[in-house]
């Protein structure tokens, strides 16, 4: 497309990473020190950090920095790093679109170039070229018309991460009684913050038999405060015009339905949502970029390669993460990646592919896709479909066993990972491994 | 015999500890679990993370932790006598905002640059 | 004393509001709430029907097909957002087909262009994701899709500019006349005098005749549910689809949006009278109008849904429009019973209320200096160079503050200050098409109250949601004494 906002002339980018909160500001970092010099971070906040400059609770760190930081001071110590680069910043710039390249490189060694549509008021309206983007969007929040709950649509109800927002950055409390439907990290990690700050939270309500959150954080956030956690009960109606005034809980069957003539009334101002989050990838669909439905973030190699040469993707918008140090590590291979198909000259076509699949108890498995190298360790992250005590994970290629892994616990709401090598995938170059668990007897 | 969760990393390690038996604790993931079990049963602490208002800044507050750990009773008070403090930009990261907090004997630290 | 008062800021008080101001006398609307276009009209189908459902013979049959032409020519000429994408009545059986025949007929008797009869495979071709079980349907291509809530929005700003006085918050609580046959209407802010009333009070309008003339029509509060999916839907259908009536009921339907999104409903559910602003969602509703629909559309992914919502229709028994003086209040006409086509009749069902002003010799004579026409810039309409111009025109263009509607700042800084600005968040949603989207403004919300207060001076602890009361912040945490 040739339109007058891209006909500036500008040098490519090496990489250009879309968003600035811990994937973006890891992978700009990995992709620095692993040698590229034309690195540009976009972010559409007026500051980097992302959401971990909202998230100033503790227990970030311990993974990445051996140490208990808050978000905030988890979020400083990556742009610090990044200052002392040479990576270049766009604050306050939102990319638009982002277009695969579509014509192959001019010259022999160069790469293909992607454009990147960006926008801002400093800077108006810019198409950038680049080698590579990472993908580093981060996820949102699902909300109430993703769930369907039924009754009336006051003011009151927020997202966990809105009401998260208004009370650790603008210093304002969003209500006085509150209810929490959903036991994730976030609303657990609500339930105290509005507690600590004068307001009553009446229960946090979860839809599954068990919590989506850390066992330590429902002991700091709900037990130390007495909160109670209802657990299969969901939220049944929501009531009163302007604000919410009451809301109606009830219990659910094994079917996830309410039973009838188990409603409670809470008397509250307010709702708080923590129902999930899901990958931000509307950049991601628009660029045809292929997106597993399980994750709903983009299919990747073990490098967080996309099927898109060049294009690459790390942190929630590729997989929504508990830990942001997991975030760090999968976004810093994700950056010296960059690096790497920037300074290769050799195509990485031809090397044979091992396709993973989700097998029984497993929800999704990441990366999809592993291109079979010798010396070569994949970590391999997913999440198992319902708490499971002591278990067997197995790796295997229809009915041969390739490799199993042995766990004391696993929960949907922490993600596992497993190691896989080189040598045990190169017989089944081609072909497509199911990662399954089970829970094993006593 | 109680078991306790432990909070001091993600894994949530479920300690058995033995008041009868000088607190001694199974279970544990780490050495850090053999700490924490009886010191969760005898003196509960916690970190106190929270915000207090700003002045001059891009944004009108700025997170802020305790130190180090404080008696988990402690931690509204904590709260409360942070609320109507105010400081005025710039502020670093680690800089103290309230020294002694509550008599704590802890200082309440900023946790970002603002 | 104003020559005509409105009762009503809704499509129909809007369009009167609208056609009257290109006379000379002197106008004012008496909204309730505090936005216009914040009862029925904010909560329907969104869709200008083509005009084959009323009997001819009805005040429905009469200014429908008028009522969407001069739709078709407003939204034009005010920049509202508006497709004529026509529809598709579908039949599921050969029983359903004599009901296709009779529409069809009606459509001829009533005017409606283009209409045609279509087999199964045409309809197929038309809208391809239909359910194999359509064995024939009724192709209107006059039928559109509508904004229509910026549709009453935007006749009431030209009204605005062109000399009405809209006053909101002024719900009417009681009427009298003066022994000089004057109507004196009282609103919280006092009394207000006016020769003549048009009741244009949606589903108040009952009560409000009842305030003054003999008890002539009785308004059944009527809620329909709807499902609204995120823009990943779109394109699963090209027109609206609607189902046959049958004994089973009016069946629902499925349509596109102007914003892109697909929307899904009404079931119909009459409420006692008390109930008229009962808009909640029920599990039941919404699970009915969601089976329903996969009827026509069976790929339909409800999983999709961003928003339920709820409107309420204002049936009235005879089934028809009350249009007309009040037999026993001489100055008093009243526009009642506006549940569907009334959206799609509002002009229309104006020219009647202008007509008759003009009988009484109320209406003035055509203004000279008619400032008529809107433009409504959306940003994410525009090609990549013409934002580029935007942006450089004013930087406020650059600065996207809704990102899943892709909504700037300049676009919600015009919404505070238009001919009838914006003063709250729902206020902004709907000029500017704000928090519209997926994340349902949990994004964009705290940044659009931000600009609220930078923009109308206010405290945060100010600034609503919505209606009155509807307080978004309850209290300062930080900072206070």
């Amino acid at each position: 497309m040739q339109t007058q906002a891209n006909m500036q002339q500008n040098t490519p980018y090496e990489l250009i990473v879309v968003g600035g909160g811990p994937a973006g500001l890891a992978a700009a970092n990995a992709a620095w020190q692993a040698g590229l010099r034309r690195v540009l971070i976009v972010e559409r906040d007026r500051e980097l950090g992302g959401i971990l400059n909202q998230c100033i609770h503790n227990g970030f760190g311990l993974h990445r920095f051996g140490d208990q930081l808050t978000g905030p001071e988890y979020a400083e110590r990556y742009e610090n790093m990044v200052a002392e680069t040479g990576v270049e910043v766009a604050l306050d710039t939102m990319v638009l679109s982002v277009e695969p390249a579509t014509a192959p490189a001019l010259d022999v060694g160069e790469k293909p170039l992607h454009h990147v549509h960006l926008i801002s008021q400093a800077e108006g309206y810019r198409v950038l070229a680049t080698q590579t983007i990472v993908l580093a969007m981060g996820c949102r929040e699902r909300t109430r018309g993703a769930i369907g709950i039924p009754g009336t649509r006051p003011a009151g109800v927020y997202t966990a991460g809105a009401a998260q927002r208004y009370i650790n950055m603008e210093g304002y409390l969003v209500g006085k009684r509150a209810i929490i439907l959903g036991s994730g990290d976030i609303g657990l990690i609500m339930a105290r913050r509005m507690t600590l700050e004068g307001a009553k939270v009446a229960a946090v309500v979860e839809l599954m038999p068990y919590s989506g959150g850390l066992s330590r954080n429902i002991v700091q956030c709900l037990d130390d405060f007495g909160i109670p956690l209802l657990l299969a009960h969901t939220i049944v109606d929501i009531r009163g015009h302007r604000r919410v005034e009451q809301v109606v809980v009830a219990e659910v069957g094994p079917d996830n339905k309410p039973v009838a003539g188990t409603e409670q009334t809470f008397d509250v101002d307010t709702v708080l949502l923590s129902v999930g989050l899901l990958p931000e990838n509307e950049l991601t669909r628009q660029a045809n970029i292929p997106l597993d439905p399980r994750t709903r973030g983009a299919v990747v190699f073990e490098d967080m390669q996309t099927q898109v040469p060049g294009i690459f993707a790390c942190g929630n918008v590729v997989q929504v993460h508990d830990l942001v140090d997991f975030v760090s590590q999968e976004a810093e291979l994700a950056g010296a990646a960059a690096a790497a198909y920037v300074q290769s000259t050799d195509s990485t076509e031809s090397i044979s592919v091992v396709e993973l699949t989700p097998g029984e108890g497993v929800s999704y498995v990441l990366p999809q896709r592993i291109r079979v190298r010798d010396g070569q360790t994949t970590s391999v992250s997913f999440r198992v479909r319902k708490p499971m005590g002591r278990s067997q994970i197995c790796l295997s290629a229809g009915d041969t066993e390739i490799k199993t892994f042995r766990r004391q616990r696993m929960a949907p709401g922490e993600m596992e990972h497993v190691k896989l090598r080189g040598a045990d995938l190169a017989l089944y170059a081609g072909g497509t491994l199911r990662l399954s668990a089970q829970e094993m007897g006593e | 015999m109680t078991e306790v969760i432990c909070t001091c990393c993600p894994q949530g390690c479920h300690l058995q500890v033995d008041e009868q038996n000088g607190y001694a604790v199974t279970g544990n993931g780490c050495k850090r679990g053999a700490v924490y079990g009886p010191q969760e049963l005898q003196h509960p602490v916690r970190i106190v993370t929270t915000t207090v208002a700003i002045v001059g800044a891009a944004h009108p507050t700025l997170p802020v932790k305790t130190a180090a750990e404080v008696p988990k009773e402690r931690m509204a008070d904590i709260v409360a006598a942070l609320r109507t403090l105010r400081v005025t930009s710039p502020v670093h990261m680690g800089d103290v905002v309230l020294a002694n907090v509550c008599d704590t004997g802890v200082d309440v630290v900023a946790t970002r640059s603002l | 004393m104003y020559d005509v008062a409105i009762i009503g800021c809704g499509v129909i008080g809007a369009a009167c509001a609208y056609e009257l101001s290109r006379y000379d006398q002197s106008v004012v609307i008496l909204e309730a709430k505090n936005d216009v276009a914040a009862g029925t009209t904010k909560a329907n189908s969104a869709i200008l029907h083509a005009g084959y459902d009323p009997a001819p013979d009805t005040w429905m049959g009469k200014l429908n097909v008028r009522g969407v032409r001069l739709a078709r020519d407003i939204c034009q000429r005010l920049d509202v957002g508006y497709e004529q994408c026509g529809s598709l009545v579908v039949a599921f059986s050969e029983a359903d087909l004599p009901t296709l025949e009779t529409l069809y007929q009606r459509g001829l008797a009533n005017g409606v262009p283009g209409i045609e009869l279509v087999d199964a495979a045409r309809a197929h071709e038309l809208e391809p994701e239909l359910s194999d079980a359509v064995v024939g349907a009724l192709w209107a291509p006059s039928a559109a899709i509508v904004n229509p809530w910026e549709f009453a929005l935007a006749m009431a700003e030209v009204a605005v500019r062109n000399g009405v006085e809209l006053r909101l918050r002024a719900q009417v609580t009681a009427v009298t006349r003066t022994s000089a046959g004057a109507f004196e209407l009282t609103v919280p802010q006092g009394i207000v005098s006016a020769r003549t009333v048009i009741n244009a009070a949606g589903v108040a309008a009952g009560q409000v005749h009842d305030f003054i003339a003999t008890p002539s029509f009785h308004i059944t509060p009527t809620r329909g549910q709807y499902h609204l999916l995120d823009h990943s839907s779109a394109g699963i259908v090209r027109h609206v689809v609607f189902q046959c009536p049958n004994e089973r009921g009016k069946g629902v339907l499925v349509a596109p949006t102007v914003h892109g999104n697909v929307i899904v409903g009404p079931d119909a559910e009459p409420l006692p009278d008390d109930q008229a602003d009962n808009t909640a969602c029920t599990a039941a509703g919404q699970d009915f109008v969601a089976q329903q629909a996969l009827l026509s559309i069976p790929k339909l992914n409800l999983r999709d849904n961003i928003r339920n919502f709820a409107g309420i229709r204002a049936n009235v028994d005879s089934g028809d429009f009350i249009i007309g003086e009040a037999p026993d209040v001489p100055g008093w006409f009243d526009l009642a019973g506006m549940k569907s086509p009334g959206l799609s009749c509002a002009p229309a069902v104006a020219e009647v209320a202008s007509d008759w002003l003009a009988n009484r010799g109320i209406r003035g004579v055509r203004k000279q200096n008619y400032q008529d026409g809107r433009t409504h810039i959306r940003f994410v309409e525009h090609t990549p160079d013409d934002r580029a111009a935007l942006v450089a025109q004013d930087p406020a263009y650059g600065r996207i503050i809704c990102r899943c509607e892709t909504v700037t700042e300049a676009e919600i800084i015009h919404a505070l200050h238009e001919e009838i600005p914006a003063t709250t968040i729902d206020g902004v949603k709907r000029r500017a098409g704000t928090g519209m989207g997926r994340c349902q403004g949990g994004f964009c919300g705290p940044r659009i109250l931000e600009l609220i207060c930078r923009e109308l001076d206010m405290s945060p602890l100010e600034v609503l949601q919505d209606e009155d009361g509807s307080y978004v912040l309850d209290s300062l945490a930080k900072g206070g004494e």
